[in-house]
């Protein structure tokens, strides 16, 4: 199949998966195994543009023009297809999950469930080919719309609540600053196709373009760039395989992938360079870095504690990105795989501790290493990459972008990674020490009769996916070769 | 065919005239509808027949009995309202089928000839404002379709319908009288009512009678934005659509509004536009002052309203404030936003007043609160509702989001940050009062009185479901939308002086 | 004076404008709804003059065509208000029958009185 071919299928796959996940709702097993096939489709058709992709093939598919010189279309580039990796993959990884974390605790609406999920895959491949700004816009509103469905999942007041938050935040920072710099981009450069270079070099300076900059970046309210995060601990009533496609399979990284995007290809990181806007860019990132984690460090629900951070690490991409070196996009691009595969990993054991022996507080998990060794085993995987260790895939974006940091001499962004590897020891350590080195509580929560591991699907996959940060840390070819050919080495 | 072809413009307003006559002597509500729907079939057809005429060479001027403009009446056509024209009787076809088993049971038993017989005639009214070349005839049309509109609204079920009709024809009956006087001073001053003749005389005769000039514009202005409810113009508006029947309320926010706007339109840019620099007066501030205000006023008004059809109404106002904007704003993007907008809003608000219909019909209620968990009883109805919600939000991929886009570049290609920045404020209300519908309607539990409800017939979901995909496809496919409201704008854009 | 003067000279638009404003204000002012009709009525009678005044032509003769004269009046305004009494007389019995209408189902054909037993209800 010609890549053209290959890219129409990749984006077809999940809603066409969409369309037929009702056909079964009665069906469980039948209504899974369409998750799961379309996953697995997914996840070889894009690794089959891999090839073409680091070949040099940039791959395009324009599906129609919707208003003159702006079309709905599709192009393959190598940070796209990055992104459209870690998606598809963790579709797999997820559906596997979910299939256990919806069956265990009996959850109501399944079928909805898998529809809203695989309609959100669809739109996370929309963003990552997305040819133009308006493509990915679309798909980026559209991936907000069917998940807001994943996030009120329960129907209770708390979830109903937090589910307006969720929509207003990511329709609102959308429609209110992200479409008026998307329109304005067009109104100046007379184009919203993601080029090499940028292409706004020379359109405008001084004040205004940091103006602009300001609406992208906070504009794209899913990088949870301070202010615009509130909207993540919110979410978190949502089920846990929802959190997963949250902070690592989709929703997050649609955001910082389109910050990258947005820098790299509408402004140019030279463009940025000369107009000086490197510094507030770390400031703005590092600050919401450093306070994200003292946030964290405060908090005793787990995923709450997750959630921030996630937000920590989001705004890591966008350092990466605001250092304006080379070798700190390469990294800030690998961060996104890196932060992915260690994150759900996170949240799928602390969705096992809830299936398996319902815990959800920091101070409840006092011996559970011992109960459930792989659950925990893989969450200090998590944990390590999260901070930064090795073996583990977050060690070498981390490395790139502290590289790259110092390259340029941006001492504030040395510092404030320096700080916030202390601080994310600081809270995910305890954790960790607390869960295979504390004596287990006796008999006082009641659990006695509750033993093991969460079903296995869910160990089977949080250990796959804490694998895979391993893995990537010895292996790190693919991600690392997309990256760099991001930057055109 | 031969025969018929060089009529269409005529036969544009006679079908539906002598068909309101028909409908009315019937009496019987079966042949009656039958005849109304064939009516409405019709029509698109011969809009149609008349846009692909107008595209292809050029604007139509027809002769009424063969006297020649400026002395006989005429009726002329272009892209603009060739395009207002297919809007009108598109929204009327899809429409129709999902009259019969609303109108008899919200119209009731022994009204129904008279109903299809006003409906008609209110069609007659629009068609002939918008294809007349003729300021006075516009007038008259203006009248048939105003009357027949305040007949509708009162056939309401509630008795607080009668009361709504009769203010609305208080101000109707105003609106349509300063439209008169303006148009008055145009004759005094020019001699003549062509509106293509006038465009050529008022020119000349700006030096000497400036000051009358004025006043004819004012007058004219004022009486057609009270006709298309523009803010603060608009308190007829929310109580007469939220009484009236409910597929008479999706008719007219579909096409009544919207041939006013059009009307509005043509007087700026194909009348006084022409004529005199319209920049050397206040005009366009004003209505861009009073649309952002419609916009963000009663964009807020509707988030608080308890009934779902008086807050679609206040919507209504909202949205017309962007149509209004672009107007005011006149450059080739805010212009064709504002066209755009005119088609879309008319499709999408049709959509979500026939909702609110068919809940009517299946709920016997349109108070919120009652309305709980009612997504989960009539799936396919909210499903529909919520499309077109999306694109009153202004979704991408809604129609909704093509006309804001257009506005957005419009305002900002101008400079203009305050109006592009009231743009996206009230799409986000939009957000605020569309979620809170779709909250209560989806996410609540079902109250038990709601048990027995559920989705309601096939002819009425049709019309519904198409309406809802429409907002998508337009969304999509703008070729038809945008490409003739760009045509159109540039032609009205061209002629300014 | 010339202030005056004009004013005078202008007579029949000072009627008009007379006309227009009393009945404006009827239809604003008054709460009864047969009265705001009547305002409404004489405030597009107004226009009626409005109209028909210009048509007037001082010296002219009644627009038929006769080789004896050589102005005449200009019968156009005419024609035009005959379709707008039509319109007004139309717009006038549809405002009443409302008007019974409203007052088989409140009782009352006062404003206030309406409104408030919609509020009670």
């Amino acid at each position: 199949m010609s890549p053209e071919r290959l890219v129409l299928l990749a984006l077809l796959l999940p809603f066409a998966g969409a369309l037929l996940i009702p056909v079964f709702h009665r069906q469980p097993n039948l209504r899974e195994a369409v998750t799961l096939t379309a996953a697995s489709l997914l996840c070889v058709t894009v690794s089959s543009l891999l090839a073409p992709v680091l070949d040099g093939a940039r791959p395009e598919v324009s599906l129609v023009e919707v208003l003159p010189g702006i079309s709905l279309a599709l192009k393959v580039e190598p940070l796209g297809l990055l992104f459209a990796l870690v998606a598809a993959s963790l579709w797999i990884v997820n559906s596997i999950y979910s299939i256990g974390y919806m069956r265990a605790n009996k959850e109501p609406r399944q079928t909805g469930f898998y529809v809203c999920f695989a309609i959100a895959l669809g739109s996370a491949i929309g963003i990552a080919f997305a040819k133009n700004l308006f493509t990915l816009f679309l798909f980026y509103e559209l991936l907000t719309i069917s998940t807001y469905p994943l996030v009120v999942h329960k129907l209770d007041a708390e979830a109903i609540r937090a589910g307006r938050t969720y929509l207003l935040l990511l329709l609102g920072s959308s429609l209110l600053l992200f479409l008026p710099a998307i329109v304005a981009t067009w109104v100046l450069a007379g184009t919203v196709d993601f080029t090499p270079g940028g292409i706004l070099a020379g359109k405008l300076g001084g004040p205004a373009i940091a103006l602009l900059l300001a609406l992208y970046i906070f504009g794209i309210g899913k990088a949870a760039v301070m202010p615009m995060h509130r909207w993540l601990p919110a979410a978190m009533v949502a089920p846990t395989p929802v959190s997963a496609l949250l902070h690592a399979v989709a929703v997050v990284k649609a955001g910082v992938f389109t910050i990258l995007k947005v820098v790299v290809f509408i402004f140019g990181i030279d463009t940025l360079g000369a107009q000086g806007l490197s510094v507030w860019l770390t400031a703005i990132a590092g600050t919401t870095i450093v306070i994200a984690s003292i946030v964290a460090l405060r908090q005793d629900n787990l995923k709450r504690l997750l959630a921030y951070s996630t937000i920590s690490q989001l705004s890591y991409v966008v350092l990466g990105v605001a250092i304006l070196a080379p070798i700190s996009a390469v990294g800030a691009a690998m961060h996104i795989a890196a932060h992915a595969v260690s994150k759900i990993t996170l949240f799928f054991a602390a969705g096992s501790l809830y299936t398996a022996a319902h815990l959800t507080e920091v101070k409840q998990l006092d011996g559970i290493g011992r109960r459930m060794p792989w659950t925990m085993g893989a969450f200090a995987i998590g944990a390590l990459g999260m901070i930064g260790v090795p073996p583990t895939l977050g060690f070498l974006s981390k490395w790139f972008i502290l590289t790259g940091a110092m390259q340029t001499a941006n001492w504030l962004a040395v510092g404030v990674i320096i700080v916030s590897t202390l601080l994310n020891a600081a809270y995910f350590l305890p954790i960790v020490f607390r869960a295979f080195f504390r004596e287990p509580p006796a008999a006082a929560g009641g659990h006695d009769h509750e033993t093991g591991e969460a079903p296995w699907p869910m160990v089977l996959a949080l250990s796959a996916t804490a694998a895979a940060a391993i893995i990537l840390f010895f292996w790190p070819e693919i991600p690392f070769s997309l990256a760099k050919l991001m930057i055109g080495e | 065919m031969s025969a018929v072809w060089p009529h269409l413009p005529v036969l544009q307003v006679l079908i539906p005239l002598f068909g309101a006559l028909l409908a009315g002597l019937l009496r019987r509500p079966t042949p009656a509808y039958v005849l109304a729907t064939a009516v409405s079939w019709v029509a698109p057809l011969i809009a149609g027949a008349l846009l692909w005429q107008v595209v292809q060479t050029g604007p139509i001027s027809y002769h009424i009995g063969g006297w020649a403009p400026p002395w006989g009446i005429e009726y002329r056509i272009d892209v603009l309202n060739a395009l207002v024209l297919v809007l009108v009787t598109a929204v009327g076809a899809v429409i129709m089928p999902f009259a019969r088993l609303s109108v008899a049971f919200e119209v009731g038993e022994g009204r129904e000839a008279w109903f299809y017989c006003m409906y008609l005639l209110c069609l007659t009214g629009l068609l002939g404002i918008t294809v007349t070349g003729d300021a006075f005839n516009a007038f008259v049309f203006l009248e048939i379709s105003s009357l027949s509109s305040y007949v509708l609204i009162a056939l309401g079920h509630d008795r607080r319908a009668l009361l709504s009709s009769f203010q609305y024809l208080i101000m109707g009956t105003i609106g349509a009288t300063f439209y008169v006087i303006g148009i008055g001073l145009l004759y005094l001053v020019t001699g003549t009512l062509n509106m293509a003749d006038l465009a050529a005389r008022l020119g000349p005769a700006w030096a000497e009678h400036s000051r009358a000039i004025v006043a004819a514009l004012a007058f004219v202005t004022v009486g057609i934005s009270l006709k298309l409810g523009l803010f603060p113009l608009h308190v007829w508006l929310p109580n007469a659509y939220a009484y009236a029947p409910s597929w008479v309320t999706a008719f007219l926010a579909g096409t009544a509004t919207k041939v006013a706007i059009y009307l509005l339109v043509r007087f700026y840019f194909s009348i006084f536009g022409i004529a005199i620099d319209l920049r050397l007066l206040p005009i366009a501030d004003v209505i861009i002052v009073l649309s952002l205000a419609a916009m963000l006023i009663a964009s807020l008004v509707a988030v608080f309203e308890a009934n779902l059809k008086r807050l679609l109404a206040y919507s209504s106002v909202a949205q017309i404030g962007y149509i209004t904007l672009g107007i005011g704003l006149a450059n080739q993007a805010a212009l064709t936003g504002a066209l755009v907008h005119v088609v879309n809003h008319a499709l999408m608000k049709a959509a979500l007043f026939l909702a609110a219909g068919a809940i009517f019909y299946r709920a016997h209620t349109t108070e919120l609160k009652e309305l709980a968990g009612i997504g989960r009883r009539m799936p396919l109805t909210i499903a529909a509702f919520t499309i077109a919600g999306l694109g009153l939000v202004g979704t991408p991929g809604t129609s909704g989001f093509i006309s804001k886009w257009y506005l957005m570049v419009g305002a900002l290609g101008a400079g203009q940050w305050i109006p592009a920045f009231v743009i996206v404020a009230s799409s986000l209300i939009a957000l605020i009062y569309v979620g809170r519908v779709l909250e209560i309607v989806w996410m609540r539990e079902p109250s038990a009185q709601m048990a027995a409800v559920g989705d309601p017939p096939l002819s009425m979901l049709l019309p519904l479901v198409v309406l809802s995909l429409a907002t998508i496809y337009l969304g999509i496919d703008t070729e038809w939308t945008a490409g003739i409201a760009s045509m159109a704008s540039t032609i009205l854009l061209g002629g300014l002086r | 004076m010339s202030a005056l003067a004009e004013l005078v000279g202008r007579y029949n638009y000072v009627i008009t404008i007379f006309l227009m404003m009393a009945g404006l204000y009827i239809v604003v002012a008054r709460g009864n709804l047969v009265k705001k009709l009547i305002g409404l009525s004489i405030f597009q009678t107004s226009v009626y003059l409005l109209y028909i005044e210009p048509g007037k032509i001082v010296g002219g003769t009644a627009p038929i065509i006769d080789p004896a004269f050589t102005v005449y009046s200009n019968p156009l305004p005419h024609v035009l208000i005959l379709t707008a009494i039509v319109v007004g007389v139309a717009t006038l019995a549809l405002g009443l029958a409302l008007v019974v209408r409203i007052n088989e189902a409140y009782g009352t054909t006062e404003e206030d009185e309406i409104l408030g037993k919609d509020r009670e209800a």
